[in-house]
């Protein structure tokens, strides 16, 4: 529904881009509901540092339940940096640290008594080049559901893993080799395993960084689709250098630059009528 | 007429004669192609005729015993009968006792060299794990002999032949001296190797095989079995030279294991391997026969060794097939 109409007449770039953004306002109509939605991730003057480099500068967000949100700005502003806080990946960076507070359903993430584990469970992720582990397509969704101890039989287990492959728009093209190595799938198939994989382990948010960077415009598309279509059960938050995709799937926007969080609004009014410069220029492509 | 000829202009330029090198011509070329052909063809010739003098040198044995040299157990040069399977069963089983002890602590150790030790540790530790590995195996030897045998003999097997003698494997009585030891000495031996080897793959494996493991909720043991199976082609890869090693290790075995031509099922008694009865028992080889028992058994350990690699390929092929899409 939000994914760029291929065949749409366009007769220039710029009306172009007017019509894609028309599309995203329409699929939107609802904006008092949205604006009601809860608030499921929040950050409250969240800095971070890299051993004595600050790499984000009191950040304070806020992301409603069941929503794409996309994070844009230029390399290394900070933006794939933030993703990795709200599921404590960072932790694993020995120099890292983390001031302020990330709240999942009003809980503080970084409190002492959090599981990170189970955290880490409920923050899924699919990152930007993608990960099958060097196992069979069947284990590698099986892996995140034993660790877990989600199914309670080999029959449960079987569905979980059909029903996260049909959830991620995989189980048609795999469903006759799940026994294979998952290293044996195209890349695009591939990264769709991931997801697959994070679904099955039933998180509330699924963070992704540049899930298709590495992928060709048709792998992407149907990754785009994918991810419009989970926005119906989880919030989904997604790092892009790609505007037009930010454009396409994304119902908020967060602008990063430097290390700080320029702007954060509905996608159709940050391409649209940005409130700052700064986001006005990168938008438009005066830099980046 | 015009074009044709700036055409020729620009071809001229192409093929104006570039500044004279040292070794630049077809010929050159040439010589170099045979130079490196024939070097490759040496090695590969020097390994047949090897064989082949192996086989020469060998002949009064294999005619007079045949195949049971390999499954005879009786080596009684003053009989002048030769039989080489104590020595098989020697050097096979000190080398796999070898192998279960140094498995465990090299991967522990390679474990906790790439994912637990702090950075500026890592150097030192991994240093000092090589430098075992430079030590000469004759110092091992004597180590062996005078700190680990009477070790052996006064702590470990007392207590092993309590708890464990009614197993035919931990059978008295125990000299100090055998399988087990030497099985020791040798593990040390090849640690630094499969410790070298795993560390080199596990650093090699992408940090986000161990991130999405972390990411579906996976603990640090479980992220580290995910990086493992990724690693794995790798380690066998090292545990196989690790191996190769231990099968031909000649001195500080020899120094330990007891030399006695005997096959016993208990890891406490005194064996013999092949190459020690090769080192041990050439110059005392007075007549033809004994000497050329002795080179069949060098022939014996070869077809081993070359069979432990072969079947090393076959495996990592195996496991790595799936890698490649």
């Amino acid at each position: 529904m939000l994914v760029k109409n291929r065949n749409m007449e366009n007769t220039s770039l710029e009306s172009k881009e007017v019509k894609e953004v028309k599309e995203v306002k329409e699929s939107k109509e609802n904006k008092e509901e949205a604006k009601n939605l809860k608030v499921e991730v929040e950050a409250e003057n969240l800095n971070f540092f890299y051993g004595e480099k600050q790499a984000l500068y009191s950040i304070n967000l806020k992301i409603p339940e069941k929503s794409v949100t996309a994070f844009i700005g230029p390399s290394g502003c900070g933006k794939s940096t933030f993703l990795r806080t709200l599921n404590r990946m960072n932790d694993i960076i020995v120099s890292a640290r983390v001031e302020g507070k990330i709240l999942l359903n009003n809980q503080n993430i970084y409190a002492p008594n959090v599981d990170v584990v189970d955290l880490r469970r409920r923050v899924g992720m699919v990152f930007q080049k993608s990960t099958p582990f060097p196992k069979s397509i069947f284990d590698n969704i099986v892996y995140g559901i034993k660790i877990n101890k989600l199914a309670n039989s080999r029959t449960e287990l079987q569905q979980m893993v059909e029903q996260a492959l049909k959830q991620a728009a995989l189980w048609d093209e795999v469903k006759d080799r799940l026994n294979d190595s998952a290293l044996a799938l195209s890349g695009g198939q591939q990264q769709r395993l991931c997801i697959a994989r994070t679904l099955a382990v039933m998180p509330e948010v699924i963070l992704m960084d540049e899930p298709c960077s590495a992928l060709d415009p048709i792998a992407t598309e149907k990754i785009e689709e994918l991810i419009v279509e989970l926005r119906e059960k989880y919030t989904v938050i997604i790092v892009t250098h790609n505007m037009q995709q930010a454009s396409r799937v994304s119902d908020y926007t967060a602008f990063f630059l430097l290390g700080q969080l320029i702007e954060f609004d509905e996608t159709e009014k940050i391409f649209t009528y940005p409130k700052e410069k700064k986001t006005e220029d990168y938008i438009t492509g005066r830099f980046g | 007429m015009e074009n044709l000829q700036e055409a020729t202009k620009t071809d001229n330029l192409i093929l104006a004669p570039r500044k004279k090198r040292w070794l630049m011509s077809p010929s050159a070329d040439k010589a170099f192609h045979t130079l490196t052909k024939s070097l490759a063809l040496f090695l590969f010739t020097l390994v047949i005729a090897l064989v082949a003098s192996m086989i020469y040198n060998s002949r009064l044995s294999l005619s007079r015993f045949g195949l049971s040299f390999v499954f005879s157990s009786t080596w009684d040069p003053v009989k002048e009968l030769f039989g080489a399977l104590p020595f098989v069963y020697g050097t096979l089983v000190s080398s796999i006792t070898a192998l279960i002890i140094a498995i465990p602590i090299s991967l522990g150790v390679a474990i906790f060299l790439t994912e637990e030790c702090p950075y500026k540790l890592r150097p030192i530790v991994l240093t000092l794990v090589e430098l075992l590995a430079a030590i000469p195996s004759v110092a091992y030897g004597l180590w062996g002999i005078f700190v680990l045998v009477p070790f052996m003999r006064n702590y470990i097997n007392p207590v092993l032949e309590k708890g464990l003698g009614f197993l035919p494997l931990f059978k008295g009585p125990s000299y100090g001296i055998g399988l087990l030891t030497s099985g020791m000495i040798l593990a040390v031996m090849i640690v630094p190797i499969i410790t070298a080897i795993s560390v080199n793959s596990l650093n090699s494996v992408l940090p986000s095989q161990r991130e999405a493991a972390l990411a579906l909720g996976a603990t640090r043991w479980e992220a580290t079995q995910i990086v493992l199976l990724n690693a794995r082609s790798g380690i066998i890869g090292g545990i196989i030279l690790g191996l190769g090693r231990a099968l031909g290790e000649t001195m500080a075995v020899t120094m330990v294991i007891g030399n006695r031509p005997e096959i016993s099922l208990s890891l406490l008694a005194p064996s013999y391997t092949m190459a020690s009865v090769i080192a041990n028992e050439f110059t005392e080889a007075t007549y033809d026969l004994y000497l050329h028992a002795l080179i069949e058994i060098a022939i014996l350990l070869f077809i081993i060794t070359f069979i432990v690699q072969a079947f090393a390929q076959l495996l990592i092929r195996q496991i790595s097939k799936g890698k490649k899409s």
